[in-house]
């Protein structure tokens, strides 16, 4: 199933993120998937993230499709060239995995390998460009594909709380013009920006589902807010998360903030993507406090 | 060594259309081969229809004394002008834009490697000699070398504080060209159609 079929219903779209390990024993993997992610839209599998090594995310998508749940294929240029990744989409297709979400991808350097040659043969719009391609059966080189052309929900992320956002407007409407369905989000934690954000992202007429990290402890947030790229935790939930070290411990703080994001942008979005980073199991939890 | 060669003639003259131009040749240091005849030709033609407000010929229009001096000299002409196009290898059209930061500064030629010594360039502009110029669609801040990730279709998500992912120190290459192209009214160019980059080109050069 394509998840812009349920935007086009008007459905508020869940979907939950899950990271393959360095290694290739997925069981565990895919029985906390089931149990905890079962009742959500679909599940992102990210592709090498912050550029280690790790089982594959076609691989991955396919074992839990056949676990009756709804994989999103997360693609990224770093690792591969305009052959093999048209090919792994091709793949895809034959694995009957319908969404997609299509990234540039971190660097290299960032990651467990940094003596790795970076690719960045496409990147991200050029790739949702040649996805749009291989839709009209043709492929980057110009070559008609044999048979039925392939046919995916593209996804495209954007970075709304981003320091430089008219910039990151920009790149989202060369996105949607490359052809992106929908997208999603970096993480939020200031509802505010978000909204401002989503006032001008609006005019794209593309359905956003907003970006949901669950804080896990004071030391994270301030983490994220020196290393990670467009998030910025304010003090505010910084103090709370310190309030309370053993609440905050079980992951009740976290979820409850969270849980208060997600209300504060849901009027204002189409949906939600929670990246639990090894909290899947608080995901439950969470939709129930945010009430979704 | 280096080669410049011009632009398909319609791109030059879609950057030209309508607008009174300036014009900049590099006859290069002696690694740069120049498309001297070409340019002379083109610019002779523009001449004649009054489009041209001034030109200087020269070499090592990425030396900074020597150009800071003489784009002064031009100034009026200059500022006659909606276009200021550069014929010279990518480090030259990335020196004027760099000295003209409010004048719309565009990229005559591309630049294809060729074996052999590269030239010495005095300033921290750099050239990868792709062969397909981008300069024109970014303010005249070169993407490949600009961005750790060569991207041509805008930033990735990944600058911290207007700093790249790879390298702290190094400010985010597509930040730049965004305050760039605001700074000159061109936000407009970020509208082009997605590029693909096109990595045959020096074979098809040397063919």
């Amino acid at each position: 199933m394509k998840i812009t079929e349920l935007f086009e219903r008007g459905e508020f779209v869940v979907s939950a993120e899950v990271g393959p390990p360095k290694g290739f024993h997925v069981e565990h993997l895919l029985e906390e998937a089931k149990t905890y992610l079962s009742g959500i839209t679909a599940v992102n599998v990210t592709d090498n993230q912050s550029s280690v090594m790790r089982l594959g995310s076609l691989a991955m998508c396919k074992a839990l499709k056949d676990e009756g749940l709804t994989p999103i294929y997360q693609l990224t240029c770093r690792d591969r060239n305009r052959i093999a990744l048209q090919s792994d989409l091709l793949s895809a297709a034959m694995f009957g995995i319908e969404n997609l979400l299509l990234l540039t991808g971190d660097h290299t350097k960032l990651g467990d390998h940094p003596q790795a040659k970076p690719v960045f043969d496409l990147d991200s719009v050029s790739l949702i460009h040649a996805v749009t391609e291989l839709e009209k059966g043709v492929d980057l080189g110009g070559n008609e594909l044999i048979g039925e052309a392939p046919k995916f929900a593209k996804g495209a992320v954007v970075s709304p709380c981003s320091d430089s956002v008219d910039a990151q407007l920009a790149k989202m409407e060369r996105k949607v013009r490359a052809g992106a369905d929908y997208f999603q989000t970096q993480a939020v934690f200031e509802p505010e920006k978000f909204i401002k954000f989503m006032e001008k992202a609006k005019q794209f007429g593309k359905p956003v589902q907003v970006g949901i990290i669950i804080p896990k402890s004071a030391g994270m947030a301030k983490f994220m807010n020196n290393n990670v790229a467009g998030i910025h935790v304010p003090d505010e939930m910084i103090e709370e998360l310190k309030k309370d070290k053993e609440k905050t411990k079980a992951g009740i703080t976290g979820v409850e903030i969270a849980a208060r994001i997600i209300k504060e942008c849901k009027p204002y979005c189409q949906g939600v993507h929670i990246m639990a980073l090894g909290w899947e199991s608080k995901v439950p939890d969470l939709l129930k406090l945010a009430e979704i | 060594m280096l080669i410049t060669e011009l632009k398909p003639r319609e791109t030059i003259e879609s950057l030209a259309d309508g607008k009174k131009v300036f014009v900049i040749n590099c006859q290069g240091c002696k690694e740069v081969h120049f498309p001297e005849k070409e340019a002379n030709e083109l610019q002779k033609e523009w001449s004649e229809k009054g489009i041209v407000t001034g030109i200087i010929t020269t070499d090592y229009i990425c030396n900074p004394e020597n150009m800071e001096l003489r784009l002064q000299a031009h100034k009026e002409e200059i500022e006659a002008a909606d276009v200021v196009l550069v014929f010279s290898c990518g480090v030259g059209v990335q020196t004027i834009a760099g000295y003209l930061e409010e004048k719309k500064v565009c990229a005559a030629c591309d630049t294809y490697p060729l074996p052999g010594f590269q030239g010495v360039t005095p300033l921290e502009y750099k050239c990868d000699q792709c062969g397909e110029c981008y300069l024109n669609l970014t303010g005249g801040i070169c993407p490949i070398t600009a961005c750790s990730k060569s991207l041509v279709n805008g930033q990735c998500g990944g600058a911290k504080n207007g700093k790249c992912e790879v390298d702290s120190e190094m400010e985010c290459g597509w930040e730049r060209i965004y305050r760039r192209l605001e700074q000159i009214g061109r936000l407009d160019v970020l509208k082009c159609p997605t590029q693909v980059r096109n990595f045959a080109t020096d074979e098809e050069v040397s063919k």
